[in-house]
This record gives structure tokens, sequence and C-alpha cells, in this order.
């Protein structure tokens, strides 16, 4: 053989194990996909929705307290979080651009955005469990907040970045004032890309289960309290699939099927919110 | 229509209705060329932006193949037979045709191993010959002297100058029969620039040349034959010396006056 | 006025990250000393976790961190590449918008699920063919490769795509075949890119929890084989934290976040600042 017709061979060879490992990847995306289509639409029932959490054996149990305690939950994170990272990317993006501090602060926000969750967990525990005496609320979102404002920020420093230079020029030529000139022409340009952000940040905190385990905690009944133990959805996961009883694995397949829909649904959102506003540029 | 000089010399590629269209194009990019290269010549291909000139270009070895979903029709001969074929031994093919780029394009290693890529890709393996060949090679492209103490250094380290001749270095290696320069001198400074028209001149003894160029001048400098296209047409082929003087097409001659870029 | 307002604004919002980062380290730290004074250099080399009587010394926690995570490595990487190259330079058009699509969408399932599934299907798999009850350092490596695969994939990925074409071309010019390419070219090229991706990815192993909780076993001992029940650091606080009942405890549980924390950051900051000064994601 040649060395051509050997390297063609080896080029063959090489090209369908890469092509192997891909279709290996995609093969475990669809077994679980699959494992948790296929057992949480068995495990779906109104009861679900209507019905609150119950022991194990109960007849009429469903998820309302961990859905609705899920939403509290995020929805209050995302008042802590979005903001503080939009205004902060704000910053990074217009004030404070290529400065040394602009690059710290982006190069630690980074790093963050990678370390472990669960030691958000720990550090709230520390800060707002323990001077409270109890898990709350408000303990869980702070840390799913602190979590997700480094996406955030990211994103919006990245989006704002994008605005032509020149658009801004233009405001000021007018004689717009900075935070006018932000307000009305930076974030306009830029909106599509940092609700993009936003909701892929939510999507992101959404799915967290290690920072809640002990700030929020969880509770098999439902509450709107938020100084108390509040319900999550992925820590009822955790704590129904690892328990030993039917009915409660049952239910956390359905709490695993529904939370991954609203996660993947918002990945799905925000990509075609970035798609479409690409397109009409 | 076109004029189109015959070439009285042998021909290295003969191009015959060659029309070219990218893929999801409603239009051909390239409509029915028709042209001859000589052969031990530099054959020059001029138009303003767009006009076609680099895609006639690549389409010598076949790199749009790289990208799946252009077509072609039409006939492009090299050595008896039509390198459009289905059929055609691409990687053969490249070792006949060499390409030197826009931007200088070395690779990320030493000298030494740059200059003897394509020649370890067909397998030469003995330890003197590589050697014998890359001295001759970077002689040939001027750059031997500057380098020969540090063959083993990263070719990254060299001007931009001196990375493309190590780039035309690479390609005469393997001791090709045609090389086709892409606009070569556009990414470097006039000095530079000088050296490597030299070097298209001299080469020519040994190779075919087609050079693809947006400086005229350039053209006219290094060329023996030179070809105007315009929308995808080859306007006019002719000795490079009447081209410019006597042009036979009015849109030649307005493109040569700078009526148009 | 507004102006001067919405500019400090922001900019106490932006140091507002540092401020917290840095509070972090010091509350941790703070809540170690109790076991950091008690222990000593024993906290992290005794493997020794017992809180009946109150002595902590986290070896098996760390040891089962530090294994898991480079077993994970050593089944990811080879595939990640893989998927990597085939995504970068095999996949054309619709099949490549696919299976990126998809590789993203695996991102960004919640680990708890990864968990989940690993512990319903993956574990019995493992307990058919080794024996033993299923769970430990084999299978928790494993479930945290899979986890970790898409990211690891994409971040290679991009490293691969800031290779030039024109270079990609010039190999291509010279008789290449897409192997030769991608092995001399690319890989080179795009050298610091992927490695730091890799040790990005690694940086995120380290501090994976919910996948791994399910099937590791959750036993405080260093691992006798492969397939033994064992431990890593982020299982312990998410089993323990709530049952902590002294504060030598919970003193020593913070110790545990603490090198988490540290050990990531390090890595991760290794990565970042080494490797990844080129490839930006999401650009």
């Amino acid at each position: 053989m040649t060395a051509t017709q050997k390297r063609i061979v080896i080029n063959r060879i090489a090209l369908t194990l890469s092509s192997l490992s891909a279709v290996v990847a995609l093969g475990f995306l669809f077994w679980i996909l699959y494992v948790l289509v296929s057992n949480g639409i068995n495990a779906l029932n109104w009861n679900i929705f209507t019905m609150e959490g119950a022991p194990p054996g109960y007849e009429d149990s469903g998820l309302k307290h961990a859905l609705v305690g899920q939403l509290i939950l995020v929805g209050l994170a995302t008042l802590i979080g979005v903001p503080l990272g939009i205004m902060a990317g704000t910053y990074l993006s217009e004030y404070g651009k290529n400065s040394r501090l602009a690059h710290a602060i982006r190069d630690i926000s980074d790093i963050m955005m990678s370390a472990p969750s669960i030691v958000i967990g720990a550090f709230v525990y520390a800060v707002v469990v323990m001077p409270m005496g109890h898990f709350s609320a408000w303990a869980g979102a702070i840390a799913l907040g602190i979590i997700m404002i480094p996406i955030i920020l990211r994103t919006t420093d990245d989006m704002l970045q994008l605005v032509p230079g020149t658009l801004r020029e233009a405001a000021f030529a007018l004689g717009a004032p900075k935070y006018k000139v932000i307000m009305d022409v930076v974030y306009r340009g830029a909106k599509a890309g940092i609700l993009t952000g936003v909701l892929l940040g939510i999507a992101r905190v959404g799915g967290e289960t290690a920072p809640l385990l002990f700030t929020s905690f969880n509770d098999n009944f439902f509450t709107t309290d938020l100084n108390e133990a509040m319900p999550s959805l992925t820590v009822t996961i955790f704590n129904y699939a690892i328990s030993p009883y039917e009915d409660w694995q049952q239910l956390g397949w359905a709490a695993a099927f529904i939370l991954s829909m609203f996660i993947l649904g918002l990945n799905i959102l925000g990509r075609l919110i970035l798609f479409y506003g690409k397109k009409r540029k | 229509m076109a004029s189109i000089i015959d070439i009285q010399d042998e021909c290295a590629l003969h191009v015959r209705d060659f029309e070219f269209t990218y893929k999801g194009a409603s239009a051909p990019s390239l409509k029915k060329i028709t042209m001859p290269i000589a052969k031990h010549a530099v054959t020059a291909l001029i138009g303003p932006s767009g006009c076609g000139k680099t895609t006639l270009l690549r389409s010598f070895n076949r790199m749009h193949d790289l990208y799946p979903g252009n077509t072609y029709a039409g006939e492009i001969e090299f050595e008896g037979r039509n390198i459009l074929a289905p059929k055609e031994d691409l990687i053969h093919l490249r070792t006949k045709i060499g390409m030197i780029f826009q931007k200088p394009t070395a690779f990320p290693m030493s000298i030494f191993d740059n200059v003897a890529y394509g020649m370890r890709l067909q397998g030469i393996k003995n330890k003197s010959e590589l050697e014998g060949r890359v001295e001759k090679a970077l002689q040939d492209a001027a750059l031997w002297k500057e380098v020969k103490d540090r063959l083993k250094h990263d070719a990254n380290g060299l001007s931009g100058g001196q990375q493309q001749r190590l780039c035309i270095a690479r390609a005469i290696a393997v001791e090709p029969e045609v090389l086709l320069f892409d606009e070569p001198t556009s990414a470097l400074d006039p000095i530079s620039t000088q050296g490597i028209e030299k070097l298209v001149i001299e080469l020519k003894e040994r190779v075919s040349i087609i050079i693809v160029t947006h400086n005229m001048q350039q053209a006219a400098r290094v060329s023996d034959y030179t070809g105007f296209m315009y929308l995808g047409e080859l306007v006019e082929l002719g000795h490079t010396e009447e081209l410019f003087v006597t042009p036979k097409e009015k849109l030649t001659q307005e493109y040569i006056t700078g009526k148009f870029g | 006025m507004l102006d001067k307002i919405f500019h400090n604004m922001t900019r106490f919002s932006a140091l507002l990250i540092l401020f917290i980062v840095a509070w972090i380290f010091v509350v941790l730290f703070d809540h170690s000393t109790e076991a950091m004074q008690a222990f000593g250099f024993d906290f992290i080399a005794k493997d020794e976790w017992a809180p009946n009587v109150d002595k902590f010394g986290a070896y098996a926690a760390i040891f089962g961190s530090v294994v898991s995570t480079f077993l994970a490595m050593l089944i990811a990487i080879p595939v990640a590449i893989g998927v990597a190259i085939f995504l970068s330079e095999i996949a054309h058009d619709k099949i490549k918008g696919f299976f990126g699509v998809s590789v993203e969408l695996l991102a960004a399932i919640p680990s708890v699920i990864y968990g989940m599934w690993g512990l319903f299907y993956f574990v019995p798999i493992i307990r058919d063919l080794f024996g033993g009850m299923g769970i430990g350092l084999l299978s928790a490596a494993i479930v945290l490769s899979i986890m970790i695969l898409p990211f690891m994939a994409a971040v290679t990925r991009d490293a691969m795509n800031t290779t030039p074409d024109i270079l990609k071309e010039s190999a291509y010019a010279l008789g290449g075949t897409q192997w030769d390419v991608i092995k001399d070219i690319i890989i080179p090229y795009a050298k610091a890119g992927i490695i730091g991706s890799l040790i990005l990815a690694l940086g995120r192993a380290i501090g994976e929890t919910m996948a791994v909780t399910f099937v590791m076993g959750n036993v405080h001992h260093t691992p006798t084989s492969i397939l033994s029940p064992t431990t890593s650091i982020p299982v312990t606080l998410a089993n323990e934290f709530t049952e902590a009942d002294s504060s030598l405890y919970f003193s020593s549980l913070f110790g545990l976040a603490l090198t988490l924390l540290v050990m990531s950051f390090v890595v991760i900051a290794v990565a970042k600042f080494y490797f990844l000064r080129k490839v930006r994601k999401g650009q």
C-alpha cells in the first residue's frame, strides 16, 4: 500500500470513529429523553397539578406544592438576579469597557459560572439560614439569584457590545445624556439578546438542586410563606426518586418530566428569539 | 463576444465551456468560460471584485469540493483528462496543481516541517532525501539563506513576506506542474511584494503559473498572458503587453483605464 | 444628575459580584476554622469520618472526588473530541445543525435527571455486568462523564472552529485528507483552546453534585475497588449538611465546601488564564 493509500484508509477510520462518538452521544440523549418521557407521561395525571404532596401510599397526592414552590423560588431568584446582572453587564459594556477592573470582574464572573453550585448553598446557609435559625424560601432564592448573576452579566455584556458604536454616537450627537443613550438606544438594540440571556439564565437556575438542599430545603406541603422552607420541584425529585416508595418514585418521574419540558422549552424559546432577532437584521 | 487568442505554445490546462454555480445560488458565478492556459508561462487573471477570477482559480485544484453543494458543468483538461470528472483523484491532482493563498498560511510547525509537509504526505521518509529537497525548495523560493540556521524554529516567527515565500517553498517542494496564486501579495508590504513577483517570474521556467491579482500593474509586470474577467465571463485573453496597450474589447479598455474598479 | 445615579447603580452592581465572591471565601473560611484548628492537616489527609465521635478526616471524600472526576475525564475526553471533530469538520449543514442543537439541549438537562436515569437504568446494568450493588465509583464516573460530555464537546468544537479556513485549505491544497488536516493543522493550531476546554470541563465536573449523588453510594470510606460505594465532596455535602448536629461537624462540612471551592476555582482559573485566551464562548 502506498503512503497515500494508507492515509486514505486511516482517514476513513478516523472519520468513522468520530461519527460513531457523535452517534453514541446522541444515543445517550435519546435514551435519557425516552426514559424521561415514557416514565413521565405514564405518571402524569390531573392530580399532579391539583393535589399537594402527601406521605407515601396516599391515593390523592400530587405535585402542586412543588410546582408552585419552584415557581416562587425561581421567580424570586429572577427578581434578584436579573436586575443586578443586567446592571452589572451594562457597567462592563458601557462604562468599564476595557479597564482592568472590568476585565477582573468579567474573569471572576466567568469562573463563578463554572463553580460548584453546592458551595453557594453552603455560603447562603451560613449567611441567611443560620442567622434566621431556619430554612426559608428567601435563602433558596438568594442562592439561585447568586448563581444567576454571572450568567445574566455575561450575556448582557456580550449583547450590548454587539450594538454598533455608531448608534451610540448618533444618539450622543443629538444631545442625549449617557443613561438615556443606554436605555433608549443600546438596550433596544440588544433587546433580543438580553431576553435570550435571561431565559437561558432562568433555565439554568431552574434546574438546580444542590444549592436548594440546605437553603430552602424542601417541604411536602403546600406553602407560600417565604419565611419557611419551600418545596421545590428539583429537591422533590431528588427526595422522591431516592425513596423506596413506588408511588413517590412515580411522582418523581412526573416531576422530572415537567421540569425538563419547562427547561428545554425555555432553551428553545431563547434560541428562537435570538434566531429571529438575527433574521430581521 | 470574447476575444481569446490562440495559444501557439503548449497548454498546461484547457478550460472548455466551464460553468460554476455556488450552492444555493440562483445563477452561475462562472458562465461558459473557455480558456487555454499556456505552459511555462505566467497567466494573470484580472477584473473587478466579484468577477469570478478567484472562483475560477479555485476550480483548477477543485478546492470548491471542500464545500459540498456547488455544481459545475463543462470541462477542464489537464494531462489529457478532464479533472472535473467525479472519479478524479483529488489528492493526486492537488500534488500536481498547487496553491498559494491571499494571506501567508504557515502551518503550526517548524520551518523544516512546513516545507517537508507535502512530501511527507506522499510517504517520503528518507531523511537525506527530505533534507535535500527542503533545501532546494527553500533556495528556489529565495528563502534558504535567511532560514538555514533555524530550520527547527517555529514558522510563525518569520515575517509576512518570509512566510509567504515559505508557503511557496512548501508548494514547489512537491514538484507540481501548475501553481495557482490567489492574490499572493495583498497582505504584504511593497518590498516583500517585489520579492514574490521576482520569484513568480523565476518559477515559470519549471511550473505553469496562474495568478489572480487585484493590482493591474502587478499583472503587467509579472505575466505573459492576461485574462480580463467581468461578471463571471472571460471578456478577453491576450498577450499581456497587447492587452494593456491595445485591448480588443471596450470593456477591457474601460477597466484598464480605471472607469470602474 | 440621573446620569450619575445610573452610572453608580451599574458600578455598584458590578462591584457586588466581586464582593460576593470574596465574601463567599471569607465566610467559608471563617466557618472552617474550628475544624482546621481541631484536626490540622489530618482534615484532608486522614480517612476517618466519624460523626458520632466528632472526628473528621475527609480523605475519603477528597479521594472520591479526584478519582471519580479523573475516571470520568478518561471516558469523556476521547468521546468529546470525537464529537467535536464530527461537529466542526464532518457534519454538513442540516446534520450539523441538528447535532449541534442536540448537544446543547443535552447540556441543558438538569443534572438531577441524569442522576435519576443513572440510578434506575444504568446501575442495574452495572449490577448485571459486574455484580455487587451497582452503585459506586464506576457508576458515578460513567454518569459523570455522560453529564460533562455535551459541555466538553461544545467548548472543544468552539476551540477547533477558531482555525482559519485558508490554513485548512492550504493543507488540502497539498493533497491532505480530512484527518491529515485535523491532526496536523487544526489540533496543533487550536491546542491551547482544546486543552483549556478540557480543563474547564474538569473544573465543572469536580463540583457536580446531583448526577453523582444518586449513584455513588454515600459510604464515607475510600473505595477498595472500582465497584465500591464511596463518596465525594459534593455528595458528602448534599447528604450530610442537614444532618450535622455538632458545631465541629458543621465546621468540617464548611471545610469541605471550602476545599471544593478552592479546587475548582484553581482548575477553572488555570484553564481560563493559561489556555483560553483566544476562545470566547458564544462568539
